[in-house]
This record gives structure tokens, C-alpha cells and sequence, in this order.
């Protein structure tokens, strides 16, 4: 019961909104042709500092807070929100929703408080772990250090972000569940120049943790130790090949293939809707046997993780494709509903003035069984991609796009030389059918990533070993 | 006038703020409020999907002491909640750094006349209307033809905003805007072939909507002439960006003159004002008071006026694009782009887009781009594309699955051709742009 007392202490005893109140707005919500109510309650406060040209530049507060309420009949949603937590504001836009089913008479219900579920992070305010005066300690440690790597450093920008989110939500079965979710991010990004030639790089990391994870193993430090790393890389880069040839992804964030590949087009909502390139082919082989790609929400302290997902039901470790054979989609409760299957706790929504849709959480691809380096030396000509920037998909056709940010040549089974960064555009449905070797080096990446759909953005983790992909198409500009 | 007693109360509570934030010892202050209602109704297969009621509200602050900033928000505009709203701010600037640039903007360059730029029309649609107007667009591209075969659903979107922002200079304003949309996506089959494709029409006044049967059809067009699309061998070739995705390639180069890239010398156009940087026929100017258009404002984000102005005349680069701080970074003024540019218009050539595609000849005409492969630092540019490979200026066939590349340096100065078929829905204004070469990666 301790993290919903805390988030009953958080959100409701300041709007004056009792258990009671909560059941007279989801009697109101419910009428007898609604198939599903619920009520989101949320409240965040998140801050950000930069750091930029060698001083404090900028500091943020922002308090973000209100309430959802939705109703769905069949197919339809009715959704309205409001920034002001109070009962009759809540019962008009309940009111205005319910529109969405047949008029019928209002149900009762009572409110039954959740059982306690597994926590995979810790409850305690990011923002206040540190000192105001230690946060900006450690932003001039890491600037006056990273500064000191190399004398091509022309600039250094830090950022450092905190948010601590408290949510509630009730739903038609009269469940009261809750979840508190601290998220810290930091981000180092430099410029270099030689010779006139300016070059950029940068590293991050974060997760659902608190700003001591920067302190801890001394990350912060390492942000910029690696940001600078991949800046001097770029300074030599040459132009990248393009067309279609062997490529082998590093491990980590390169996992960020999966998550536009295949991750999007098994999302439940475009499956039920028959929208997907991946739609009607479960048991059907999407990938080599060498492939098993889970999302998992269960992973304690990653960025994308979930004790609970935004609709109450608690996170798990999805299998989706398992030795190439793909297993299933991710869900959300309407998408469950609908396809007569139960959610895999991947309903999730940006904040209480959007409507929840299946997301994914952290998504990665199971060690194999090859060395790394055997991976490399398996390449006569190929590409070697080490990290990336973002990605896209379209779900229909299954074209999809991500961009390498560091790149090397492979010839003759060694990486010789980087290039300039190009973006990779393969077909989803296949592009694991070209998997040949699986590296033992599975890593998550280092906790940066966002997820865009529909105009939401949430956090999510991606992971994987080193891959090799028989061929994909290479965008650089040497041919 | 209801309208106008709300924005005099948001008013009064950023002048509250502005009072808050000297009592509580800032030397000056920026404050502002946003207050958004709206309506979006989808519907899909013929049947309502959702019907979402919108309200949201924010507002936020930024406080000076001497030449320390800090900054807060909040959705909660109660009184205690403003008191705390301004602690927080006036809190971060105790710790952020002494910054000689930060600051408000100089009083002489504030907005002082506001004339009505025609953006505010209110639409009375009911939820049902809205449904009605949805199904009848959706309908017209399921019905458009047989392979037309599941559909994402159309939309109606209905938003007014009141936006007030006050500074402790006595700027004190508050703006009411509407921006309406109606879009449709659908789905198309042939064989293995399955493609997705959508059109929209977004307008300040609902009367400016295209018709709703037309974006349907619109929608189904699109989608059908994708199917079937092949890839491409690598090669070198012309590209031809179409009017509704060149705005990119504009707003590539809004980017690499933007005062924050500039400062921070992370741009492939350092130095380069009032040298060549598209060919000499290039003409690209803000027109920020044209009337009932998206991105019309007196005044950018920080209160300072906007002006109609030249940002290239005959291919060369006049003007940077420069909110306050990073102008005094530069040792320059502001141009009253904080928030970036307003109607962007390159001036249209004489060549419709059927035109251009003759004048290409033979070439890549692209109609989507995918990913942000763009590096405004260096100019390189690799994205994944779509489109249509043209022979003897005829389209041949769709193409899909390929990527372009060059370095936007070279992009833009060997621009050979602006169409006069000018997308006018967004905030970027421009018709299909020819680009001379570039690489493309395929098969």
C-alpha cells in the first residue's frame, strides 16, 4: 500500500478528491453500453540545468499535473483531460466523454485499492538527491574535465535533467493502482576543430534512478571521456560508401534497428487495425533462428522500464519473435479487448492530456553465441556501425530508416577506416531474415532513448549483441 | 467579447507574476500564459474512433538578478501556485552563472503596434458536425477505388489558443488564434504490395478548408501511386523535392543561420552572411503580417516586433535569423525571430510542377523523406526517401527503400529550379524545388 498512500498524499489529499469522489466520477462515466472507464491522475516536477560555454547557463522548474478521463464503448474512446484537479470540473468532463456509449443508467462501483506489484525503481524524489549547489558541482566536473581531454576541444555543453512522476489511476473494475517514477538524464555534447574542420559528439545516459547514478563509477565523467572520443573520430571521417552491402551493428544502442524494424509494426493497435506489415503473421518466421527480440518492462532502473504501465496493469517481459518464429504483439487493454487476447502492460500515454496506446518499453535482442571480433573477421567488405542517432518507420510498407553517428570501413576482416555518418533504410519484415552471426555481447543501451508516436514521446530503452546483416542499404554519398 | 474579458484576465495574472517575481528581489522578468481549448474527433471505417475534448493551460516564467537567469512553469495558475512558480525561478538563479548576454530584449525593439492579422476564428462545430465531415472525407477515399482496402481513419481537429506574454519593460499582450485541420490516411493493397499515404488541410479559419470529399481523394491518390514500388541501382542523379516535403530542405537552412548555431559555431554557414549561397535567382524572404496565415505574429516570443524582410535577394545571404541572446552573443541585434521564422516564402519561378519535371528530364522526384540525417554543423545530409523515378519528364514508376545524400552546402548553391506550385499550408512556404545532384543509394 506504501506507494499508493504516497501518490494518494501526492495528488489527491491536496485537491481535497476522497475515494468517494473517485467513484462518483466513474459511475458517471459508466453507463450500461461502456466497456471500459478510467481515471489518470498524474503530477510531475522536473527540472534542467546547462551548462554551456564554461558557465551555468540556464536552470528550469516545471510543475506539470491534472487528469484523464476516458471512456471506451466497443471501438470508441471518448477522452477529456483537464490541468485542474477538482471534482466538478472531473465530473463535467466525465459528462462529456460518456457521450461515447449509448445512454443507459449509471453504474456503482466501489473502489477497490490494488494489490501492492513489483517495483523496479525507487520511490524517493531524483530532484532533491542532490543539493542544488552538488548538481552544479558535478556539471562544472564534468565541463572542466572533459575540457582538459584534448586541446582540439572547442566547446562543451552539458545538461542535466531530473523529473519525479507520480501517477494514479482508477479504473472501471473500481482498481485504484499507482506507480511514482524518477527519471534522471545528463548529456554531454562537444565540438571539435583541426584545421578548420569542426566535428561534433555526444553521449549521454540516465535512467529511472537518481543524480548519485552521474557520481556513481564516475558516468558523468565517462559521458564526456566518450563524447569527446567520437568528435576526434569524426574529424577523420572520409565519406561513407553508399548502397547495399554487409553491415554489422555494434552492440547496445544499435539495438535502436529493432525498435523501428520490428518493434512499431508489432505494436497491438496497428495489428488489430490490420495496418502493419507484421499484421495476421504470428507463428509466421519474421527473422533467422538466430533472432529472439523480447520488450520488457521489468528491468530494474532502466529508462524504458514500468512497475506499472499507465493503464494500471502491471509490466512483463514479452517474448516477440523467439528463434526467428514471431510470438506476438505488444498490447494495451483496448487492443487486448479487441483482439480477444490480455494486455502485455504496454499501455502507455505521454501524460493525462493524451489518450494511452500500446509502447514499447525496453527492447533488445538476446545474446548468440559468436565472438564479436569473429563477427568483424567473418567481413571481406562491409560497414562497421558503432553508434546512432534516430530512426523512423513506416509501420504499412515497413521501410524503415535509422542514422549512424560513428562508422567504420571493414575490409578484409578488419575495420580500417571511419566515415561520415549515413543513414541505413531496410524493409522491417526482412531485414532480420539477413541476420547471420549473433554476437555473446548483449548490452542495453545507456539510457537516452525517446519514443515518438502519434505526437507523444515517452522513454524507452533499446539493446542488443553485435550484429551482422547479409545486406542493407547504405546511404553515403561515395559510389 | 467573452474572449477579450479572458484575455484581460490572463492578463492581470501575468502582470501578477511579473509584481511577484520584483517582489520577491528579480531585477526583471519575462512571463507568459497559454490557455488552449479545443476539439479532435476521429473516425475510422465509417464509425467514430475517438472523440477527445481539449483544455490545457501553462504558464511560465524567467527571472533576472543582474545577469543570473532562472526559469519555472506550471499548469497550475492558483494563486499559491504562482507565488511557488516564481520562488522556483528566483531559486535557480542563485546558482546559474553571471552570463554578460542574458537578459530582456532592448526596450526600443518591443512590439508597440499589434495590427488584427486576422487568426482568430472561433469554430462553432459540434462533435457530431465534426464526426459528419470526418465520415464524408473518410468515405470519399475508401469509395475512390477497389484497391483502396483499410483505412487509418480521418480526423477533424478544432484548437482556439490565448497566448499572453508581459515583460517587467511594460510589454504586456495577449493574442487569441484558431488553427482548424482536417486529415486522412488510408491503405492500399495490390498483391504483396501494401502502402499507407495521407493529405491534410490546416487553415486559421475554417472557411479555407479544403473540402473535405477533395482531401479524401487526395488521400487515396497518394496511397494508390505508391503501389508497387521497386528500389533503386546506386547512381548520381537530379532530385526533385516536391513542394510539400522542399519546406524541409528550407528549414535545413533556416537551421544553419539560426543565431544558437551560429554562436555555438555549430553551423555549415559560419560566416556566411553576404556571400553566395543559392544561385542568384534565389529570393527568400519572412513575411510575419500577412494576413490570416500560420505563422503570422506582430511579435516573436520574447515581444520583440517582426518585420517583413530579405533573408537572401539574388542568392546571397542578407540577414541572420537571431533572437536576443544570441544576437548579443554575436555582437548583433535582434531580428525578432526568437521562436524562429514567420511565413517563410521562397519566391515561386516560372515552372509549374509538370514543368520541372521536364526540365529535369530524367531523375528522382522524392515525395517522402524519413529520419533526421541531417548535420547542421557540417551540412551532410543522408535521409531515406520515396518517390517516383522520371524519364523524358514523365513519371515511371514508384520508388521506395533508397536513401539521397549530398552535403547541403553544395544542395542548396546548386538549386537549378523553384515550381511555382507553392504548398501553402504551413509556415514554410514554397513550391517544388530542383536540385542539380545527388546521391542515391539503393539495390
Amino acid at each position: 500500500m506504501k506507494i499508493l498512500n504516497l501518490a494518494k498524499q501526492a495528488i489527491l489529499v491536496p485537491a481535497g478528491i476522497q475515494d468517494a469522489d473517485i467513484e462518483k466520477i466513474m459511475a458517471r462515466l459508466l453507463t450500461s453500453s461502456v466497456d471500459a472507464a478510467d481515471i489518470y491522475f498524474q503530477s510531475s516536477h522536473s527540472e534542467s540545468w546547462v551548462m554551456e560555454g564554461g558557465i551555468i547557463k540556464e536552470g528550469s522548474h516545471s510543475i506539470e499535473q491534472g487528469a484523464g478521463v476516458r471512456a471506451v464503448s466497443g471501438e470508441k474512446t471518448g477522452f477529456a483531460y483537464s490541468d485542474r484537479i477538482e471534482l466538478p470540473v472531473l465530473l463535467e468532463a466525465a459528462n462529456n466523454v460518456r457521450a461515447i456509449g449509448r445512454q443507459g443508467q449509471e453504474a456503482q462501483i466501489g473502489l477497490i485499492h490494488a494489490a501492492n506489484t513489483v517495483q523496479y525503481y525507487p520511490v524517493a524524489n531524483p530532484l532533491k538527491s542532490l543539493g542544488e549547489q552538488q548538481k552544479i558541482d558535478l556539471l562544472r566536473q564534468v565541463d572542466t574535465e572533459t575540457r582538459k581531454l584534448d586541446h582540439r576541444i572547442e566547446e562543451v555543453i552539458i545538461s542535466l535533467n531530473g523529473v519525479h512522476e507520480t501517477i494514479l489511476v482508477a479504473n472501471q473494475d473500481g482498481s485504484l493502482a499507482a506507480d511514482i517514477r524518477p527519471l534522471v538524464r545528463m548529456n554531454v555534447s562537444v565540438i571539435v576543430v583541426e584545421n578548420g574542420r569542426r566535428e561534433q559528439g555526444s553521449m549521454g545516459g540516465g535512467g529511472r534512478s537518481d543524480y548519485n547514478y552521474f557520481v556513481e563509477l564516475n558516468r558523468g565523467l565517462g559521458y564526456g571521456r566518450e563524447a569527446v572520443r567520437q568528435a576526434l573520430v569524426n574529424l577523420e571521417a572520409q565519406e561513407a560508401p553508399a548502397g547495399n552491402m554487409t553491415v554489422v551493428l555494434g552492440s547496445g544502442w544499435p539495438g535502436i534497428l529493432l525498435h523501428e524494424a520490428i518493434g512499431h509494426g508489432l505494436e497491438g493497435d496497428f495489428n488489430r487495425k490490420g495496418t502493419s506489415a507484421f499484421s495476421g503473421r504470428v507463428g509466421e518466421r519474421v527473422a533467422s533462428d538466430l533472432c529472439t527480440v523480447v520488450d520488457d518492462g521489468t528491468i530494474a532502473g532502466r529508462r524504458g522500464s514500468l512497475s506499472i504501465d499507465d493503464e494500471g496493469t502491471p509490466t512483463e517481459n514479452t517474448v516477440l519473435i523467439e528463434n526467428g518464429i514471431l510470438k506476438g504483439y505488444m498490447q494495451d487493454k483496448l487492443n487486448a479487448r479487441l483482439m480477444g487476447v490480455k494486455s502485455t502492460g504496454n499501455g502507455r500515454r505521454e501524460s493525462y492530456a493524451s489518450l494511452p496506446m500500446p509502447r514499447m518499453t525496453n527492447t533488445y535482442m538476446l545474446a548468440g553465441k559468436h565472438n564479436p571480433e569473429e563477427i568483424i573477421k567473418s567481413v571481406k567488405k562491409g560497414l562497421y556501425a558503432k553508434n546512432f542517432a534516430g530512426g523512423q518507420v513506416d509501420i504499412t510498407s515497413g521501410k524503415f530508416v535509422f542514422s549512424a553517428s560513428e562508422a567504420y570501413l571493414i575490409e578484409d576482416g578488419k575495420i580500417t577506416r571511419p566515415v561520415k555518418g549515413a543513414t541505413l533504410i531496410g524493409n522491417g519484415p526482412d531485414v532480420l531474415t539477413k541476420v547471420s552471426m549473433v554476437g555473446t555481447d548483449l548490452e542495453l543501451d545507456s539510457g537516452v532513448g525517446s519514443c515518438g508516436k502519434e505526437g507523444q514521446s515517452v522513454p524507452v530503452g533499446v539493446g542488443q549483441p553485435t550484429i551482422k546483416i547479409d545486406g542493407i542499404t547504405v546511404g553515403g554519398t561515395s559510389i | 467579447m467573452q474572449n477579450q474579458q479572458e484575455v484581460n484576465r490572463l492578463k492581470e495574472i501575468v502582470q501578477n507574476l511579473l509584481d511577484e517575481a520584483k517582489q520577491q528581489g528579480a531585477t526583471a522578468a519575462e512571463a507568459g500564459l497559454s490557455q488552449e481549448n479545443g476539439l479532435s474527433v476521429s473516425v475510422r471505417l465509417g464509425d467514430v474512433e475517438t472523440i477527445e475534448h481539449h483544455c490545457s493551460q501553462g504558464l511560465g516564467i524567467t527571472v533576472y538578478f543582474g545577469q543570473r537567469k532562472g526559469s519555472a512553469s506550471t499548469t497550475d495558475l492558483s494563486v499559491e501556485s504562482i507565488k511557488e512558480t516564481v520562488s522556483a525561478a528566483c531559486s535557480i538563479a542563485r546558482y546559474t552563472s553571471e552570463d554578460e548576454y542574458a537578459g530582456l530584449p532592448e526596450k526600443a525593439l518591443l512590439a508597440t503596434s499589434f495590427p488584427d492579422l486576422d487568426v482568430n476564428h472561433p469554430w462553432a462545430i459540434t462533435a457530431d458536425e465534426a464526426i459528419a465531415l470526418a465520415i464524408e472525407c473518410e468515405d470519399a477515399a475508401r469509395h475512390y477505388d477497389a484497391e483502396i482496402t483499410n483505412s487509418e481513419g480521418a480526423s477533424v481537429n478544432t484548437h482556439q489558443g490565448i497566448h499572453v506574454l508581459g515583460n517587467s519593460l511594460g510589454f504586456l499582450h495577449g493574442s487569441l488564434s484558431t488553427r482548424h485541420s482536417l486529415s486522412c490516411s488510408v491503405l492500399a493493397q495490390r498483391g504483396e504490395s501494401m502502402q499507407r499515404d495521407y493529405w491534410y488541410t490546416v487553415a486559421r479559419n475554417a472557411n479555407n478548408l479544403e473540402a473535405a470529399v477533395e482531401v479524401g481523394q487526395k488521400a487515396a491518390q497518394r496511397t494508390l501511386r505508391r503501389l508497387e514500388g521497386r528500389s533503386l541501382s546506386t547512381r548520381q542523379c537530379p532530385v526533385l523535392y516536391s513542394a510539400e516535403i522542399a519546406s524541409g530542405l528550407l528549414s535545413s537552412f533556416i537551421g544553419a543561420i539560426s543565431g544558437g548555431n551560429l554562436y555555438r559555431k555549430s553551423s555549415f554557414l559560419l560566416d556566411a552572411l553576404d556571400t553566395q549561397v543559392f544561385p542568384g535567382f534565389v529570393h527568400i524572404h519572412e513575411q510575419p503580417h500577412l494576413i490570416g496565415a500560420s505563422g503570422s505574429s506582430a511579435y516573436d516570443s520574447e515581444g520583440v516586433a517582426t518585420h517583413t524582410r530579405d533573408l537572401v535577394t539574388d542568392g546571397i545571404l542578407r540577414s541572420y535569423v537571431l533572437g536576443t541572446y544570441s544576437a548579443r552573443k554575436l555582437g548583433l541585434h535582434s531580428t525578432g525571430n526568437a521562436g524562429g521564422v514567420r511565413n517563410l516564402t521562397i519566391d515561386p519561378g516560372v515552372l509549374d510542377f509538370d514543368g520541372l519535371l521536364k526540365q529535369m528530364d530524367t531523375g528522382l522526384l522524392v515525395t517522402e523523406l524519413m529520419g533526421q540525417g541531417v548535420n547542421i554543423l557540417t551540412g551532410d545530409y543522408s535521409r531515406g526517401a520515396a518517390g517516383f523515378w522520371v524519364e523524358k519528364g514523365q513519371i515511371q514508376y514508384p520508388v521506395e527503400e533508397i536513401t539521397i545524400a549530398g552535403n547541403l552546402k553544395d544542395m542548396l548553391r546548386n538549386i537549378v529550379a523553384v515550381g511555382n506550385d507553392v504548398d501553402y499550408r504551413g509556415n514554410v512556404r514554397t513550391g517544388s524545388i530542383l536540385v542539380e545532384r545527388m546521391s542515391i543509394a539503393g539495390q
